[in-house]
């Protein structure tokens, strides 16, 4: 990547945010590439909105800077900074038409009305509202109203869309539309986008790229695929995915190998329980070596016939080859 | 609620809020309705984080505007007053509350509002149960008609009742024929009296009773309760602090009624004067300290309604 | 639930409607027929009737007798003055009001629960009580020097007292339920702070401040007990409607009395009805 091209999308500093006694954010470092769509990944209560505020000028930081698109951000109100906001729960103006709320930007910097008017439609095109231009907010439907706030929040070309949790209000089916459709919309306008989420499955969905944060600190940056093949620490390890524990060893279910028979580097286990979840075979087993520890392995149906596995089938275990492992702590 | 969802930047400010309100305003809690008295009663909202209106200056002044308002408009003149109730000392003080068209007027306020304020409770249970339980033809009409005293000047309720039953009203003439004589008196009193009292009570019970629906009575009925035990046991219990505060404004309002009540009242000295009367007839007698003195005793009375209200109010919300 | 926006603006007694029967609602039954008799009975009694009686009862003059009484220049006058003061009443309750819920609602600050309790103050006090706690700081022996007793400034002042938690009880609620992203969202759209303001923060409130207008202009229109003495109700200068119609009772003049009434229940019911549209017009768009 471009050293102009980080210069020229967002910059955060030595971004640290106390709330009284608690620390949202401590001494956060973010660069976010331009032109791309980067995920802030984490727990509720990490400090990724806060953040993302603080970028928007929601919130101001203790100390550090932001530099967005290369211009010293830091001091200014939200009103000057040039960015698109859209909040969890839409932020809808309800007494204005849905033509009146994505027009609401340009209307305030007091652009020509035909300019706006052409402006508007063609976002509304964007994200296929054209047809409710004058109802009211009340009388969309949830990922109706996002897709509102989203091409209000584009409407005045912002230097950068921040999103906050855009979609933890909407049910798991529209959800998922409207993830596959920000994807789409994104490979469109190309703006530099950063949305926060608690959903790793978002994120890694989603975005070119992730930033995970937790207890206000930035513990991994990557690409989708470093981060699940190569988390940093046992944080990022279980906040992407299902995990679990062989010889203290961390890793993946889906990563341990399991045999009939004794093989090189297996140690022996016994099935104590078999549970299918659609496509996909949990079981439960239990080392009858050293310790009788308990681990659990994801499997196909396929595996589970070939393996002829039931309660009580004993069974030979290593870690697949290719598998990300987080090594126990040396103590 | 999914809009209840806490995502962190919600947390993260309501941690502020506690420390802020730990720090400077003690027992606020954002979202918390105060009590109010007579006004809509505050939906128990979402806990918001509260947000500053503005930043620096403009909040300040803003801060300093409403203070001041309300300061000057309310306080001072209150606390002025207070200060010369007891202007010629606590002896006059105390002669002037005692004095015995004082004692006379309190024991005719107390009667008169205890009486209106029972009626009107009795009334305003039945009116909101079928306000908000039922539906029939004029159900609108009823509902605002209730209201209508709050828009009515009381001379004009008290011209009003004169008119039918007075000694030349509509029913005067009946009415004294078995000897029974309403103005200028005290039936008249607190016919007045309820006139101006009566949405009180209904208007605290509709949002409770709207809000309890009607699943509770229904599992009564399908345990066997009757309509009386219903009543007893359920709908008054679930509704007894809104009804308790209904009952206090009341109280507050009918102890104070001047307008409707000198209509009607007649104002005749140890018979039909009450408090407020009292305290307007030593204003005109030029016995100033002397009304300041009766009306310390109402701002008692409405200070320590304020406050009854305040504390059972919050209670309704758990 | 998504309910997030749709909440709608309007205060409690919206539901009335020609539904059919909503879930939760019971039809008449004999218990609640008897009691439905008896709540009629006791409102026609108490206020129904005498009402009608008063606007019987002011047609007794015929036209002219109408006329006449609203011609006679103490009636006219008193009549012009309460609308007027009224009306500059409630001009600055809308203003002072939302100000002052405002300030409650947004702002954190040692006293803001005191505050609160004092808002409450102006109902919680007898009228009269009212009236003698402003002459005691504005009567003729005012200890600041200001002395408004028998002015019309007295009533202005008077009223203001009075109708101070309207508004403000109107609009704090609403402006407790308001979505605070949504000013937020403003401000990152480019909105400068008025602006927030006016096109979007001021909107959802014009229905509880009419509401709340509404209440203190009916209140204004009427009151009594605060105004009387200290305006010294002057004929002609300081006599508001309600005291004109005292001594016209007072004179045995109830015809002339029912006239006033009757015109200040046509004034009060125009402006109510009127903030009443203007609340559906705007509670129709939420």
């Amino acid at each position: 990547m471009a050293d102009a091209q980080r210069a020229a999308g967002i910059r955060a500093d030595g971004i640290s945010k106390r709330f009284g006694d608690f620390v949202a954010l401590d001494d956060v470092d973010l660069a976010v590439p331009s032109g791309r769509l980067t995920a802030l990944l984490g727990p509720s209560g990490g400090g990724k909105s806060t953040l993302l505020r603080i970028i928007a000028g929601l919130d101001t930081a203790d100390t550090g800077t932001v530099v967005i698109d290369g211009q010293d951000a830091t001091r200014l109100p939200p009103q000057r900074r040039e960015v698109g906001f859209v909040f969890q729960h839409y932020a809808a103006f309800k007494h204005l038409s849905v033509f009146r709320n994505v027009a609401f930007g340009l209307e305030v910097r007091r652009r020509p009305k035909a300019e706006i008017r052409a402006r508007v439609h063609e976002l509304l095109e964007l994200v296929h509202l054209t047809q409710f231009a004058d109802r009211l907010p009340a009388q969309l439907s949830g990922g109706q109203r996002q897709r509102m706030a989203l091409a209000r929040a584009l409407a005045a070309e912002p230097k950068v869309l921040l999103l906050d949790e855009p979609f933890g209000a909407l049910d798991a089916k529209v959800r998922k539309e409207l993830r596959d459709w920000l994807r789409r919309l994104h490979d469109e306008v190309h703006v530099t986008t950063v949305f926060v989420t608690h959903d790793q499955e978002e994120a890694l969905e989603v975005s070119d790229e992730i930033v995970v944060i937790n207890h206000g600190r930035v513990e991994q940056v990557g690409s989708p695929n470093d981060l699940y093949d190569r988390p940093a620490n046992e944080f990022v390890m279980e906040f992407l995915g299902p995990t679990t524990r062989l010889d203290g060893r961390l890793l993946r279910p889906h990563d341990i190998d399991v045999f009939a028979d004794a093989a090189p580097g297996t140690v022996p286990a016994v099935v104590q329980r078999l549970q299918r979840v659609g496509f996909e075979v949990r079981a439960d087993l239990r080392r009858t070596d050293g310790d009788q520890q308990t681990f659990w392995v994801q499997l196909t149906p396929g595996q589970v016939e070939t393996l002829d596995l039931a309660v009580d089938t004993p069974v030979w275990v290593r870690p697949a080859r290719r598998a990300a492992v987080i090594e126990p702590a040396l103590t | 609620m999914a809009e209840r969802t806490r995502e962190d930047v919600l947390d993260d400010l309501d941690r502020v809020d506690r420390i802020d309100g730990a720090g400077s305003s003690g027992p606020d809690q954002p979202g918390e309705p105060d009590g109010s008295v007579g006004g809509p009663t505050p939906r128990p909202g979402r806990t918001r984080p509260p947000r500053p209106a503005g930043s620096g200056p403009v909040r300040w002044t803003l801060r300093l505007v409403a203070i001041g308002y309300v300061v000057v408009l309310v306080l001072l003149p209150l606390a002025v007053m207070l200060v010369r109730v007891f202007g010629d000392g606590l002896g006059a003080f105390v002669a002037s509350v005692t004095a015995p068209e004082a004692v006379t007027s309190i024991i005719l306020s107390v009667e008169v509002a205890v009486q209106s304020v029972v009626i009107n409770t009795v009334f305003g249970l039945a009116a909101a149960l079928l306000i908000t339980r039922y539906r029939f033809w004029g159900r609108s009409a009823l509902n605002a008609l209730i209201d209508v005293p709050v828009s009515v000047s009381p001379v004009i309720a008290g011209l009003a009742l004169i008119l039918v039953y007075g000694q030349n009203g509509w029913f005067g003439g009946a009415l004294a024929a078995v000897g029974v004589q309403v103005i200028y008196n005290a039936p008249g009193i607190v016919l007045a009296t309820s006139f101006v009292t009566l949405p009180l009570v209904v208007r605290e019970l509709v949002p409770v009773l709207e809000e309890i629906g009607l699943e509770q009575d229904q599992a009564g009925r399908a345990l066997g309760a009757n309509a009386w035990q219903r009543l007893w046991r359920l709908t008054l219990p679930s509704v007894r602090w809104a009804l308790a505060y209904g009952v206090v404004l009341s109280l507050a309002r009918a102890l104070g009624e001047y307008g409707a009540v000198r209509v009607v009242a007649g104002n005749i000295l140890g018979y039909t004067q009450t408090m407020p009367l009292l305290a307007a007839q030593r204003y005109t007698d030029l016995d100033e300290n002397g009304a300041f003195a009766i009306s310390f005793v109402m701002v008692a009375i409405a200070v320590l309604s304020i406050v009854v209200v305040a504390i059972l109010r919050p209670k309704e919300e758990s | 639930m998504a309910a997030t926006t749709t909440t709608p603006v309007r205060p409690t007694r919206a539901r009335a409607g020609r539904r059919p029967l909503p879930p939760g609602v019971l039809p008449l039954g004999a218990g609640s027929g008897l009691g439905l008799g008896l709540v009629t009975l006791y409102l026609s009694i108490l206020v129904l009737l005498p009402l009608i009686a008063v606007v019987i009862t002011s047609t007794e003059g015929g036209v002219a007798g109408f006329v006449d009484t609203l011609t006679n220049p103490a009636v006219s006058s008193a009549i012009v003055l309460t609308v007027l003061s009224a009306l500059a009443a409630t001009a600055v309750n809308v203003v002072a009001g939302t100000l002052v819920a405002w300030v409650l609602v947004r702002d954190r600050f040692v006293g803001r629960r005191l505050l609160s309790l004092v808002i409450d103050i102006p109902f919680a006090l007898p009228t009269i009580v009212a009236g003698l706690v402003l002459i005691a700081l504005y009567g003729i022996d005012s200890p600041i020097g200001i002395t408004l007793a028998q002015t019309r400034a007295a009533i202005f002042v008077a009223l203001l007292f009075v109708t101070l938690p309207f508004v403000v009880r109107a609009v704090q609620p609403v402006l407790e339920e308001l979505d605070p992203d949504v000013e937020q969202a403003g401000a990152s759209l480019g909105a400068g702070r008025l602006a927030i303001f006016v096109r979007l923060v001021l909107p959802n409130l014009v229905p509880a401040i009419a509401a709340g207008a509404a209440l203190s202009f009916a209140r204004s229109l009427g009151e009594y007990g605060s105004v009387t003495l200290i305006s010294g109700s002057l004929p002609r200068r300081t006599e508001v409607a309600s005291a004109r119609m005292l001594s016209q009772i007072e004179n045995d003049n109830l015809t002339g009395a029912s006239v006033v009434a009757v015109v200040l229940l046509v004034i009060a019911l125009i402006v109510i009805v009127g903030l009443n549209l203007v609340q559906r017009r705007a509670a129709r768009r939420g």
